[in-house]
């Protein structure tokens, strides 16, 4: 939608328009942590290709599984995978707490407490990784 | 506690000045003054040059958001003790061409407020001898914190997707048109979707979640935009899996 552009004003002949800085974003801890939560989208792209990488090494046969292993090895890939888990870390804590704004649940014709839905998603998170844990070690 | 404060307040002439400057005034800093009232005192004491909205002084009109220290304030609820010892930095609101000194032109939002119907669309009026519309605490409960509104545009001012693209229909005209989409005498929820489910509407908003924070009147805007998304999704599914009479 576009409204009509601002029009001449007889008695506001120059209005300053101050301009937005680049590095908008370091103007408070709140716009940092937004774009921290954006670029944490690429390191959960990421993590989705190392996942698919995984699943073709292992249709590969032992082989394939080892040439994987010794990638994952590798430094570099170490550290990109521990920077990963701090942002998915950081991506799932950041949604789950925003998911109270956006979803409103009512149970028995009241509403449910926002504190509930966002402690339900970590209740599932926990959940999952306890299933992951036990899958592993089990 | 200091019984004086220093005032740096943006200055901006546009018949002398090409850019705005900022200049310093010493206020008196009782525990009850708020920054309009070191405002006021300029004005009436110091320099009657300055230029500055006010109205109500209590938190309802709306009129008198600026920027202080950095930060959305209405100034009328932003007590000067708290940043005492100072200096306190008083900058009109941000992402608004400045008319004059801490006056903004907000004609753009002003434009932008009736594109998204803020009344009650019905599709056909009941006729006056069957009553009012009648409303249970529950129904009214759905909305209510949406129509706290003042209009006083510190959400325009906190949201970096409005200070980049001045396209953006902005927060508080989004949750005012989720104001009227919750009510239920309202009929005009499709009207509404149909020009909010945009890229300048809803799908604008990245979730900065910023409006919410400096909302004086605790509107929740940001939450707004995104159950209003919410509902354009389903609305968008069941148009692509259900046939138009089951919608």
């Amino acid at each position: 939608m576009n409204p009509p552009p601002t029009s001449y004003t007889e008695f506001h002949p120059r209005w300053y328009r101050s301009p937005v800085s680049a590095y908008w974003w370091l103007r408070s801890g709140t716009y940092l942590a937004f774009i921290l939560r954006e670029i944490s989208s690429v390191f959960v792209a990421w993590a989705v290709v190392y996942l698919l990488l995984l699943v073709r090494a292992v249709s590969r046969g032992s082989g394939g599984y080892r040439d994987f292993l010794d990638l994952s090895a590798n430094p570099g890939i170490l550290f990109l995978n521990l920077v990963t888990l701090f942002f998915l870390a950081f991506h799932a804590v950041t949604w789950f707490n925003l998911a109270p704004q956006a979803m409103v649940v009512h149970a028995g014709g009241k509403r449910v407490p926002g504190v509930w839905i966002a402690a339900s998603n970590y209740t599932m998170w926990a959940v999952a990784t306890v299933v992951v844990v036990w899958i592993i070690l089990g | 506690m200091a019984d004086r404060i220093t005032l740096q307040v943006v200055r901006y002439r546009p018949e002398q000045d090409a850019e705005p400057t900022s200049q310093e005034y010493d206020v008196p800093c009782p525990k009850d003054w708020v920054v309009l009232d070191g405002l006021n005192y300029v004005k009436d004491q110091l320099d009657g040059t300055l230029s500055y909205r006010w109205s109500c002084r209590m938190g309802i009109c709306g009129s008198c958001g600026m920027t202080v220290n950095g930060q959305p304030k209405l100034t009328c609820a932003t007590f000067l003790a708290d940043y005492a010892p100072g200096p306190v930095r008083v900058e009109p609101l941000r992402n608004f061409p400045i008319v004059r000194d801490l006056v903004v032109e907000m004609g753009d939002f002003m434009r932008k407020l009736p594109t998204v119907k803020p009344w009650i669309v019905r599709k056909e009026e009941k006729p006056l001898a069957e009553g009012e519309y009648r409303q249970t605490p529950q129904e009214l409960d759905e909305y209510k914190q949406f129509s706290m509104c003042i209009n006083c545009m510190l959400c325009y001012a906190a949201c970096p997707v409005y200070g980049l693209d001045p396209n953006f229909v902005g927060p508080a005209a989004i949750a005012l048109a989720q104001r009227y989409n919750l009510d239920s005498r309202d009929q005009g929820a499709r009207e509404r979707l149909d020009l909010l489910s945009d890229h300048e509407g809803i799908w604008g908003c990245t979730f900065v979640g910023e409006c919410t924070r400096v909302c004086p009147k605790h509107v929740d805007p940001a939450g707004a935009i995104q159950r209003y998304k919410l509902t354009a999704a389903l609305d968008w599914l069941k148009g692509f899996f259900l046939p138009r009479g089951a919608r």
